[in-house]
């Protein structure tokens, strides 16, 4: 499994990257970590003209805590942000997300931004951003936008960037004020680490008497892009999240979304199975949350 | 297709080359600096036989391309021991405790298992599996080598109290 | 931990911790390996493969290919067919030829079409691209039972049909003991397709030198008679062949016959003139190499006893072996060796049928076919005792063969010659803590977690008498399984052994030596084991069937004999006594009268290689020796009913795990986990251990995660690490495994063979802690792997089922 020729450019800028995806017209790719796109090119299922390299770019590499958020640069290792203190005190959900991601050796090497970009229906780190509201920032022909997390992913391997556009950074709001803060994330797969059938993650809040005041919950693997559970979030808003309020909130949980089916699961199966790990997500969050521990 | 010159370290040497684009760095290895200790098993990033530490910390070689690695520092298999002819004690560990029958896997699961040691001398059995989950093995079913791991962990303890970590050729 | 086991500490190394000297090489990355091999001007392969099923081949188009840059050649099946002879198949099937490239027709879906040769294997791929084939399509035929039904398309038109084989076999009186037992049960169960799947795919290099008339080959390889079939392949002699069996092979587990590839790539050198490399990528491997497992169906019927003895079983068997024929089929054959496993049943019935369909070939797996026809055994068991509301332990331990009963011949005629069955189960379920399981397991289903404990006894049969060759194929009259070793003492004292075969994780080299070590009463560390080439080496029959440690084993040591034996007689002559009146002490010959008087190794060396004059009349001089050892109880052949002696020797495994289901999702947790092992004398108990945790990771494989998964059109869904799901080591659980020891009578040790251990088992056992867990709920399931998906879907129609 060799690839098929390509002409090879290491970008030293965002601009010079995004210079280089321009010219490719359509026949450029760009190239972070490669865990996902390298196996791509050497069983030729992919065939750019030109691989642009922005591995070594200084202004996608870092971790910025601002004023209501923490930014991650799109080259940002899936390992740093795993270690990244910044990130398990401002945006706790991804730091959970992030242990369940490949390997040691994938996330050595794999970029947060590059998990987005490639937008695998069952990967974590979409699911964690989408539930957390984050904004993607992209650069394209010198010019800067930022694309809000539910507009991002359009369906399986397909998101809302441009041909020469180049996802940046991804910017994640802190909850504040909201209360005692838990996270859950919940994945089921053949093997530890394969691809998710179906995950589940949630972040909520609880106020001191134990109501949940805040929640934000999604569904991942079992659609064509994760998806936000608005539906049950707000039914769930202001109770204790007891098993009775779950089972109420959770029965039409994937009414209107259309169920993946393929050799590791049926339609069926993760449909029924969606919701079991909703419920344990939220029980989960709502655990830490309890003991203080975010 | 481009061609690219490249300049790196590998296993404390400093290696300069002229690679095409599409070679992998685990093809450069072992077909261009003939460090065939390094394994090839199925080139789409599933199976860690083709693990070297690069810049200190354990990757695919099969994920990356040659051109990519130019200004990095590589350690492979060959690279481990302190003095050729000699084992350290993570490899005098293996041998201990029979983590291996084929050896195909083996230079992935070193190197795993140095990336793991560098950051903690007390793994848990689930951190030895967790550092270990992404290289597969066909022959072990990997009790042995979480033992050799585990012994290494202990061996190296104790050394640092004593000095030293080499063990020799016998 | 394993429990250490001392055979009243009577051997000096045999059976001792040692480290196995092979692991040297490999952990400083000096393993040598097919894709290591690097001669200068070789050429590399890549091959063009069919996309469809089943489609007739109309034309195959080169002319790009050609133009591209660093191509030297493209070859396809038409000019195979004429330049080489057709691949061995087992059976008698003249009509279902296969050769290393399609020929006329493409048969599955990744079938080897063409093959591109050029100065890289990246040029290659390229040019591959670039060769237009034009392709009829035909509809594919690709479930086994309706392959066989009349009209079903024909995988080899000239044979007629989709059957390969069919034969009926009845030991004892079936139709009786099913007439008169007190109940009859029957059931399907199923295995799906799996493999052994090494890490290291199949790979080999062939070069040509016309000056010598000799073909070279490195390959990853485990196969008996590969330098035979090819030089019978190549139309050249067979001592113009030499495969060099020193070669490093990173896992085979059965499957690396790679027979097909090696023919190609032999052809290719004698035409090119230079050396060849195929190394199948991963994607080549998993569709076109040809090495999937077992595909089974099993009817299952089975006669018992209101007390629970089991009088007799009828057994369908229908393998699905794929588009092309090599040795699969006889994996059918093996099993009647156990047909009844460790239990006292008078009477079975054996349906052994071969099918074809537009699948990728099988090839030999780990086993044989012996762990799909445990797990049909122990299924049957298991049901049999829910049947009758009895324990499955308390069944077991009624029908189980008894030590007293040994040596115990089955209905089909072979012949179990030691165990102690009992012991083994019991020392199983002690280091398991059965009773805390059974309590752990009720306070999980109380808290509304499916949980079970699952049992296997299972046999390891040992020792490769493949008698089975001639049993299914009458016209194959082959008896002989014999190996051979050669030892010698050289002018230093130094031993060397040669083998003359490849090795793939087993330890052979460490076997040898502690074998010869143990009888010359020297450190096997100093003995030096080699793997000759196949001009010089010895004919061997290559680790298959389990059968390296006792035919190897018993090879070596009869070389050590007689070296002793001739040590002694130089030493007695020149000491001025006869042989019986010295003794041999770690390598000295001492006059027992007094021994004062004696001769050193060293001095004993001396004389043999360089004091004729001291020689006892009629002594060769030198110290070498080669020992020829054929199967113990072999021999014969099978008589007109099929009743044989296969495996000479009996390994026995009991396994015991806990398994708990998440109640929605159906995954399998695999707790506490403890197997009983009896494989006799162990001859390196670190070797055997390991072969034992790594054949229980395959087989929680192939019970819970992998499968070749092929979809109604015929294509593979699972073809490539990303789908075909190997366990890692977070599926598989802590493993105690406890050792038992019933030596066996036929080999110079007491050992038993061992490389199959755990994947004869495992599977078996992990069905019935799944079954254990269903059973509660009503429900039950006999396929194998039983995925995520699957266990869900039940136990969701379970849960639905509670009114």
């Amino acid at each position: 499994m060799k690839a098929a020729n390509f002409d090879y450019a290491r970008a030293a800028t965002i601009d010079e990257a995004c210079r280089l995806l321009a010219s490719a017209k359509g026949d450029g790719k760009i190239i972070a970590g490669g865990q996902t796109l390298v196996p791509l090119l050497v069983m030729r299922l992919a065939r750019p003209a030109l691989l642009i390299d922005i591995n070594r770019v200084a202004e996608l590499q870092g971790i910025e805590v601002e004023e209501g958020a923490v930014t991650v640069k799109a080259c940002t290792r899936q390992a740093v942000a795993l270690g990244s203190a910044e990130i398990r005190a401002k945006a706790p959900l991804l730091a959970k997300a992030l242990g369940f991601v490949g390997h040691v050796q994938t996330r050595n090497r794999g970029t947060v931004g590059g998990s987005l970009a490639n937008a695998d229906p069952s990967a974590e780190i979409g699911l964690a951003s989408l539930v957390l509201e984050a904004e993607i920032v992209a650069w394209r022909k010198g010019s800067r936008r930022t694309i809000p997390i539910a507009e991002f992913f359009r369906g399986p391997m397909t998101t809302a960037l441009e041909e020469d556009e180049c996802l940046t950074a991804i910017r994640f709001p802190v909850w504040r004020g909201a209360g005692r803060i838990g996270t859950g994330f919940q994945e089921l797969s053949p093997r530890r680490s394969d691809f998710a059938l179906a995950a589940a993650a949630a972040q909520l809040a609880l106020d001191d008497k134990g109501v949940c005041r805040r929640l934000s919950v999604g569904v991942g693997g079992i659609a064509g892009s994760p998806f936000r559970a608005e539906r049950v979030a707000q039914r769930l808003v202001g109770t204790r999240l007891e098993a009775g309020d779950l089972a109420a909130a959770l029965a039409d949980l994937t009414d209107g979304i259309e169920i993946m089916s393929d050799i590791h699961g049926s339609a069926d199966y993760r449909r029924r199975v969606a919701a079991a790990l909703v419920a344990r997500a939220i029980d989960e969050a709502k655990r830490y949350a309890s003991a203080g521990k975010g | 297709m481009s061609e690219h010159k490249i300049a790196l370290t590998v296993n404390g040497a400093r290696r300069e080359a002229e690679v095409p684009s599409r070679l992998t760095l685990v093809d450069f290895l072992r077909d261009v600096l003939a460090l065939t200790g390094t394994h090839v098993g199925c080139e789409h990033g599933v199976c860690g036989a083709c693990s070297i530490l690069l810049d200190g910390r354990p990757v695919r070689a099969c994920l990356m391309f040659a051109v990519q690695a130019d200004g990095a520092e590589i350690t492979t298999v060959e690279g481990l021991a302190p003095e050729p002819g000699t084992l350290d004690l993570l490899q005098d560990s293996f041998w201990e405790t029979h983590a291996l029958q084929c050896g195909f896997c083996t230079p992935g699961m070193l190197i795993a298992a140095r990336g793991l040691l560098a950051e903690t001398l007390t793994p848990s059995d689930e951190e030895i599996r967790e550092a270990i989950g992404g290289n597969l093995c066909r022959c072990t079913g990997y009790k042995q080598i979480v033992d050799a791991i585990k012994l290494a962990a202990e061996r190296m303890r104790q050394s640092n109290a004593a000095g030293g970590d080499r063990v020799d050729a016998d | 931990m394993s429990t250490p086991i001392e055979p009243g500490g009577k051997f000096r190394y045999i059976a001792r911790k040692r480290r196995t000297k092979e692991d040297r090489r490999f952990i400083v990355g000096a393993g040598r390996y097919a894709a290591d091999i690097a001669l200068p001007g070789t050429l590399h392969v890549a091959l063009v493969a069919s996309p469809y099923p089943f489609a007739r081949i109309l034309s195959i188009d080169p002319r790009a290919a050609l133009a591209a840059p660093g191509v030297k050649a493209v070859v396809t099946g038409d000019e195979l067919e004429r330049a080489t002879g057709p691949l061995m198949s087992g059976l008698d099937i003249p009509k279902v030829k296969r050769y290393p490239l399609a020929v006329g027709l493409a048969r599955y879906a990744g079938e080897w079409i063409a093959a591109v040769v050029a100065e890289s294997r990246a040029l290659a791929e390229d040019a591959a691209e670039l060769v237009e084939v034009a392709y009829e399509p035909l509809a594919p035929v690709v479930d086994p039972e309706a392959a066989l039904e009349p009209g079903a398309p024909a995988v080899h038109p000239d044979h007629g049909s989709n059957l390969l084989y069919r034969r009926k076999f009845v030991f004892g009186p079936v139709e009786e003991d099913f007439a008169r037992a007190a109940h009859r049960l029957s059931f399907r169960a199923r295995w799906n397709r799996s493999s052994t799947v090494p890490i290291e795919t199949f790979g080999v290099t062939a070069s040509w030198n016309p000056a010598t008339q000799l073909l070279d080959v490195w390959a990853s390889i485990q196969m008996p008679k590969f330098p035979d079939q090819i030089a019978r392949a190549l139309r050249i002699p067979g001592n113009a062949v030499r495969v060099h069996f020193d070669v490093d092979v990173g896992g085979s587990y059965g499957v690396k016959r790679g027979i097909k590839h090696s023919v190609l790539a032999g052809y290719l050198a004698r035409k090119l003139g230079r050396p060849i490399r195929l190394i199948e990528d991963r994607l080549e491997n998993m569709r076109g190499g040809d090495a999937h497992g077992p595909d089974r169906i099993f009817d299952m019927s089975v006669a018992f006893e209101e007390n629970g003895i089991i009088r007799s079983l009828r057994i369908r068997a229908l393998d699905d072996v794929g588009a092309h024929v090599g040795r699969a089929p006889l994996q059918l054959g093996k099993p009647i060796g156990a047909i009844v496993g460790p239990y006292r049943i008078g009477s079975v019935e054996y349906e052994a049928i071969s099918v074809t369909t537009n699948k990728t070939p099988e090839e030999a797996v780990r086993g044989f076919g012996q762990s799909p026809t445990n797990f049909a055994l122990e299924t049957a068991v298991d049901r049999v005792a829910r049947h009758l509301g009895m324990d499955r332990i308390a069944l077991r331990r009624l029908n189980l063969i008894r030590h007293d009963e040994f040596p115990y011949t089955i209905p089909s005629g072979s012949t179990y010659d030691s165990g102690d069955y009992h012991a083994v189960l019991e020392k199983a379920l002690a280091a398991a803590g059965y009773d805390e399981l059974v309590r752990r397991r009720d306070a999980a289903r109380a808290a509304g977690r499916p949980a079970g404990i699952g049992i296997s006894c299972c046999l390891e049969p040992s020792g490769g008498n493949a008698a089975f060759e001639p049993l299914l194929n009458p016209k194959n009259e082959t008896t002989t399984w014999m190996e051979v070793c050669g030892v010698k003492v050289d002018l230093n004292g130094a031993i060397v052994a040669t083998m003359g075969t490849s090795s793939s994780g087993q330890g052979h080299e460490t076997l040898a030596a502690t074998a010869i070590g143990e009888i010359l009463e020297r450190d096997p560390d100093t003995i030096r084991v080699v793997h000759s080439d196949s001009l010089t080496a010895l004919p061997s029959n290559s680790p298959v069937g389990s059968r390296m440690a006792i035919m190897l084993g018993g090879a070596a040591a009869g070389a050590a004999e007689k070296i002793k034996a001739a040590m002694i007689r130089i030493g007695a002559h020149n000491l001025g006594a006869a042989p019986d009146a010295v003794d041999y002490s770690g390598g000295d010959v001492v006059l027992r009268a007094d021994p004062a008087k004696h001769l050193t190794w060293d001095r004993i060396v001396e004389i043999a290689h360089r004091k004729f004059h001291r020689l006892p009349p009629g002594l060769e001089p030198g110290l070498q020796a080669m020992h020829v050892w054929e199967v113990p109880t072999g021999g014969a052949m099978p008589g007109p009913d099929g009743r044989v002696q296969m495996y000479p020797c009996y390994a026995f495994e009991a396994h015991v795990v806990y398994a708990e289901l998440d109640p929605v999702t159906g995954q399998v947790r695999l707790g506490r986990y403890a197997v009983g092992h009896d494989c006799g004398t162990m001859i390196n108990p670190d070797i055997v251990h390991g072969m034992t945790y790594g054949g229980i990771a395959h087989g929680i494989g192939a019970a819970l995660y992998e499968r070749f998964h092929y979809d109604a059109a015929g294509q593979l869904l699972s073809g490539s690490f990303m789908d075909y799901l190997i366990p890692t080591a977070h599926e598989v659980p802590e493993i105690e495994i406890v050792d038992h020891c019933t030596p066996s009578p036929l080999t110079t040790f007491g050992q038993k063979g061992s490389g199959e251990a755990g994947y004869l088992g495992a599977p078996a056992a992990i069905a019935s802690a799944v079954n254990d867990a269903l059973a509660p709920l009503g429900a039950q399931i006999a396929t194998l792997p039983m995925t995520l998906s699957a266990l869900g879907e039940i136990l969701a129609a379970a849960h639905a089922a509670i009114p």
